[in-house]
């Protein structure tokens, strides 16, 4: 874990309700796809844990005198959707405010288990860790399926950010207004995969697990007092005890999970 | 034993610390200063190490600690409010045995300064156990006996909202230890100076307060409580004016020492505590937001103390009565 203050790149709106927020800043702590930040807004109490989308280590990571010493500076990409009072006012950041983030928070998707063809599956807000995972995953050497499940067309972002990574892509919207019509559970009829990686509101998580004949590891999001294990706040029940949504979650591997 | 430091020893404290001595003393234990994380707030403590040496904290209190493991209440168990949230852990933790066979051997390998215990109990018995167990424990130099947990022998009302159970819970913990006993008293009261009282007159060695303010949130959109257990326990910033003023009404009731706490947030905070009566401060929801809370506190004493004229924080305790 690290406190640093990033600078805001750009605040910008993907669809009518979700933004990408890209920061420049000390992402040195940032190891693994599917940690997390927690973000101070000012008028708030508690932070706002957001996903990390995607991550650039900065080229300097090695400077060793002037104002970048010791500090790698590099770039992070947030996508959030509006909906409540704090990223409501988090849409309302400028480009060159300063924001406060706690980051290289939860331990993330491990990519050693996902053999040569993993499924990813993201719906609406649990799209954004797919990034960054996908994209690590084909450096990885694997062929990577990724499922984006959207209520309807107009939500529908990133499609092409994932197939520009080389990855295949199918979107599924709920309406039937794009792509397969349905549910992410939908779109996996006819494919052939490895493992599966989940990131989605829990109905739907529910579902892959249901539906998946393999292993994975899936993204649990809670409530958080502190987002670094101090408070015990969103602890949840497992097979293997009871585990700290932001500590030692948010991704639970697919054989501890209890519903 | 009041202070068992030499004279000399003192003025070299007062000479580092540039002229001003943040030292202060709970009941013959000396604290380099008086800020102390709050308990359920600072975990064992390793979570903080990682990012900071947390030797420079006076002590630290952990989370309250129950004969058995507890996994807590229903999720979920926190809810934002203006300056500051509420909580419903239900008091998740490990069970006594393992806090001292796991938590405890991983918070002394980070931390050197005296410990605070918390103890909890759903039984006069079970608070005598768990004291009996933790008093072992060479670096726990204080127990503080949380009273806000519910008696199951009594309908489930909880030991602290009457003066009679908290003095009872007092005798039997009194009895098993010789280390000081500090009772941590619940804000949800009519008259928090009768239980103090009583506390003290049962032999308490200290008074900690407060604990959480009961509160509750609706979420506008689902039209039902956000906690999960309705209501919780509400602290941050919002508290600190209660926490003085009980505080302060506890100074003039009661002679034993207090650790004063609820909302505390900066070092002004602090001092304005210790002016209410308080001999230590501890830090409780501020460390959630800003995990170098504790620590910015304490650094930044010196400069807040001298901005007020104080040269040493001993002698501000109970300034403003
Ligand atoms: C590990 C993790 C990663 C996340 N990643 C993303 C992401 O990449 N993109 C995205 O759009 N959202 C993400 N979320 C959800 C996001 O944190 C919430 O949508 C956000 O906190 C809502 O804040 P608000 O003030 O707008 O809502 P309000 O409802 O006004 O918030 C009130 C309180 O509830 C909390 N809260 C509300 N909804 C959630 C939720 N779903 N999860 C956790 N806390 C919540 C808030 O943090 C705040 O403390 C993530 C959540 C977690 C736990
Ligand atoms: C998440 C959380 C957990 C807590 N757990 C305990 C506990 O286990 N035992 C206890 O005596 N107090 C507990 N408290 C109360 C705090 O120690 C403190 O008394 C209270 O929060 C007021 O201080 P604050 O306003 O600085 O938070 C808890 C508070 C919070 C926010
Ligand atoms: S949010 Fe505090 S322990 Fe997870």
């Amino acid at each position: 874990m690290k406190q640093d203050f990033f600078e805001i790149v750009s605040n910008e709106r993907l669809t009518g309700n979700v933004m990408e927020l890209v920061l420049r800043g000390d992402t040195s702590e940032i190891a693994v796809p599917g940690q997390f930040v927690n973000i101070k807004l000012d008028g708030f109490f508690l932070r706002r844990p957001l996903s990390v989308c995607n991550c650039e280590q900065g080229a300097n990571a090695g400077a060793s005198c002037g104002a970048m010493a010791g500090k790698s500076e590099g770039m992070l990409t947030l996508i959030y959707k509006i909906v409540g009072e704090g990223t409501r006012a988090l849409a309302e950041y400028k480009a060159g405010e300063m924001l406060d983030l706690l980051t290289g928070l939860g331990n993330g998707y491990d990519i050693s288990k996902s053999g040569d063809e993993p499924l990813l599956i993201g719906g609406g807000a649990g799209v954004p860790p797919m990034f960054l995972l996908c994209r690590n995953l084909i450096a990885a050497g694997t062929k990577p399926t990724v499922i984006l499940g959207f209520n309807s067309k107009a939500e529908v972002f990133y499609e092409n950010e994932f197939k520009s990574l080389g990855a295949r892509v199918i979107v599924a919207t709920a309406d039937g207004s794009y792509g397969v019509r349905g549910f992410v559970t939908d779109a996996m009829k006819d494919i052939l995969y490895s493992y599966t990686y989940a990131c989605g509101p829990e109905p739907m998580l529910r579902a892959v697990y249901e539906k998946a004949a393999c292993g994975g590891q899936y993204s649990f999001e809670e409530r958080m007092g502190c987002g670094f294990g101090a408070c015990m706040g969103c602890s949840c029940k497992t097979k293997y005890g009871s585990k700290r949504i932001c500590k030692d979650g948010p991704v639970l591997e697919k054989e501890e999970i209890i519903w | 034993m009041v202070d068992s430091k030499t004279a000399e020893e003192k003025m070299i404290n007062i000479a580092d610390a540039g002229m001003c001595s943040t030292e202060v003393v709970l009941s013959g234990v000396i604290l380099d200063n008086p800020i102390i994380p709050a308990s359920g707030t600072f975990g064992y403590g390793y979570e903080f190490a990682e990012i900071y040496d947390i030797n420079c904290l006076g002590s630290l209190s952990f989370k309250g600690t129950t004969r058995e493991p507890r996994f807590g209440n229903a999720l979920p168990r926190i809810a934002e409010c203006t300056a500051g949230l509420i909580n419903s852990i239900g008091l998740q933790n490990p069970g006594v045995e393992k806090v001292i066979s796991e938590e405890l051997p991983k918070l002394r390998a980070c931390f050197k300064k005296p410990i605070i215990a918390n103890i909890c109990g759903f039984s006069i018995d079970e608070y005598a156990e768990n004291s009996a167990l933790l008093d072992k424990e060479e670096q726990v130099e204080i127990l503080e006996i949380n009273v806000s947990c519910p008696n199951i022998h009594n309908g489930g009302m909880t030991f602290g909202t009457e003066a009679k159970m908290a003095a009872e819970v007092t005798r039997a913990v009194k009895k098993v230890t010789k280390k000081p006993v500090y009772i941590k008293l619940s804000p949800n009261v009519t008259d928090i100076t009768e239980i103090a009282k009583a506390c003290e007159a049962a032999g308490a060695d200290g008074i900690s307060l407060i604990n959480t303010m009961l509160g509750m949130r609706i979420d506008l959109n689902k039209k039902k409580p956000v906690i999960a257990n309705k209501m919780g326990g509400f602290s941050g910033s919002a508290i600190f004016p209660v926490a003085v003023r009980m505080v302060y009404q506890v100074h003039e009731a009661v002679k034993i020492p207090i650790i004063g706490m609820g909302g505390v947030a900066s070092a002004r905070d602090a001092i304005e505590m210790m002016l209410a009566g308080a001999s230590a401060v501890q830090v409780g929801a501020a460390n959630l937001v800003d995990p170098f809370a504790s620590k910015k506190i304490v650094e930044n004493l010196p400069k807040e103390m001298a901005k007020y004229n104080i040269t040493s924080l001993r002698e501000i305790i109970g300034g403003a009565h």
